[in-house]
């Protein structure tokens, strides 16, 4: 009698659902998904001495200040943030080789200035577009020369094509003007 | 018509529940897989602009958050409306920055510190004063590489 029961005993799996479900949704509620994108930046080390002064050709610099109003000024002139991409790529790299524009896309340096009350909103978005023109010539050059995108490179190719583009942010220190009370 | 009459005759079949579990069970791994526990609660609103040439974080353990934002409603009467900064569950100040940083670095081994990167989880409207403190703060702490947090969109024509 004993064995004919053993044979039939079978645990009882209809609940192992519920349990299931109470595990999922307790991971639900306790968790995020990470959506962690955004702009990388390297910044440049801390030193307490002052930056050594620099000899640059006024040609090879793109200087973009950003001020308390979110307005821009690129090289001396109000310029719209719609045109800072396309302005930034013809400034690297310069086409009709002209006097006013970097030598060289490696020479070329984007400075960047912005005040204590500018908007990060605003901030981030100039950031993205000069990093954009860069990434956008990248692109550019990596389909002229190895026909392929930057992304199926490998990491030779793709280092050839950065090395003759570097992108070079610099960012000053920003000035005083319009800080939050 | 023979064929109809006899399945009707038949009792009715009940749906076989018994793969449910294996179902949930699947959407449980998924979930624990994907998602990241809520280790800190937001005590500042942090909108994040939108910005295309984003990186993806991909080694989720070798982050760590620095949020900064006007507080949320529920800490504005006692906190203000100024922006603050917020670094594990707590406001800070930029010179709590370091020690925050050294406190990652120890659950971190030693060969993996370079790849640290410090995740900023800026306000969209926050002024750059604050921004700036912050980064000076990281940049004398040594800790370079730094990520602006942000949605990502198209890229501009």
């Amino acid at each position: 009698m004993a064995k004919k029961n053993r044979m039939n005993n079978e645990i009882n799996a209809g609940s192992m659902a519920d349990i299931a479900f109470l595990l999922l949704i307790f991971f639900l509620v306790t968790t995020t998904i990470a959506e962690d994108k955004g702009v990388l930046v390297k910044l440049p080390p801390w030193s307490n001495e002052p930056p050594p002064e620099m000899k640059l050709n006024t040609r090879n610099v793109y200087s973009v200040l950003v001020n308390a109003d979110n307005q821009l000024l690129v090289r001396g002139e109000p310029m719209d943030i719609k045109m800072l991409k396309n302005n930034t790529k013809i400034f690297i790299s310069n086409p009709q080789r002209l006097e006013n524009m970097s030598e060289d896309p490696a020479k070329a340096i984007i400075s960047i200035k912005n005040d204590r009350g500018t908007q990060y909103g605003t901030y981030l978005e100039v950031y993205n577009e000069l990093k954009a023109a860069y990434n956008e010539l990248w692109e550019e050059a990596s389909m002229a020369k190895f026909g392929k995108n930057l992304t199926e490179l490998n990491k030779t190719q793709r280092a050839e094509i950065t090395d003759a583009i570097p992108l070079v942010i610099s960012e000053a220190e920003p000035t005083q003007f319009g800080d939050e009370k | 018509m023979s064929k109809f009459k006899k399945k009707q005759g038949n009792a009715q079949p009940a749906i076989s529940t018994a793969s449910l579990p294996d179902i949930v069970f699947m959407l449980l791994f998924f979930f624990m897989v994907v998602t990241k526990m809520r280790d800190t609660e937001l005590m500042v609103t942090t909108n994040t602009p939108q910005a295309s040439e984003l990186t993806k974080l991909e080694k989720k353990t070798l982050v760590n958050f620095i949020f900064i934002g006007r507080p949320t409603v529920k800490n504005q009467p006692k906190y203000g409306t100024k922006p603050r900064i917020q670094l594990g569950d707590k406001f800070a100040t930029p010179d709590d920055i370091p020690l925050f940083l050294e406190k990652f670095k120890t659950t971190i081994p030693e060969g993996q510190r370079q790849a640290i990167i410090s995740s900023m989880k800026v306000d969209g409207e926050v002024t750059m004063g604050i921004v700036g403190d912050v980064k000076t703060a990281l940049r004398k702490a040594g800790q370079l590489k730094i990520n602006y947090s942000a949605k990502s969109r198209e890229r501009t024509k």
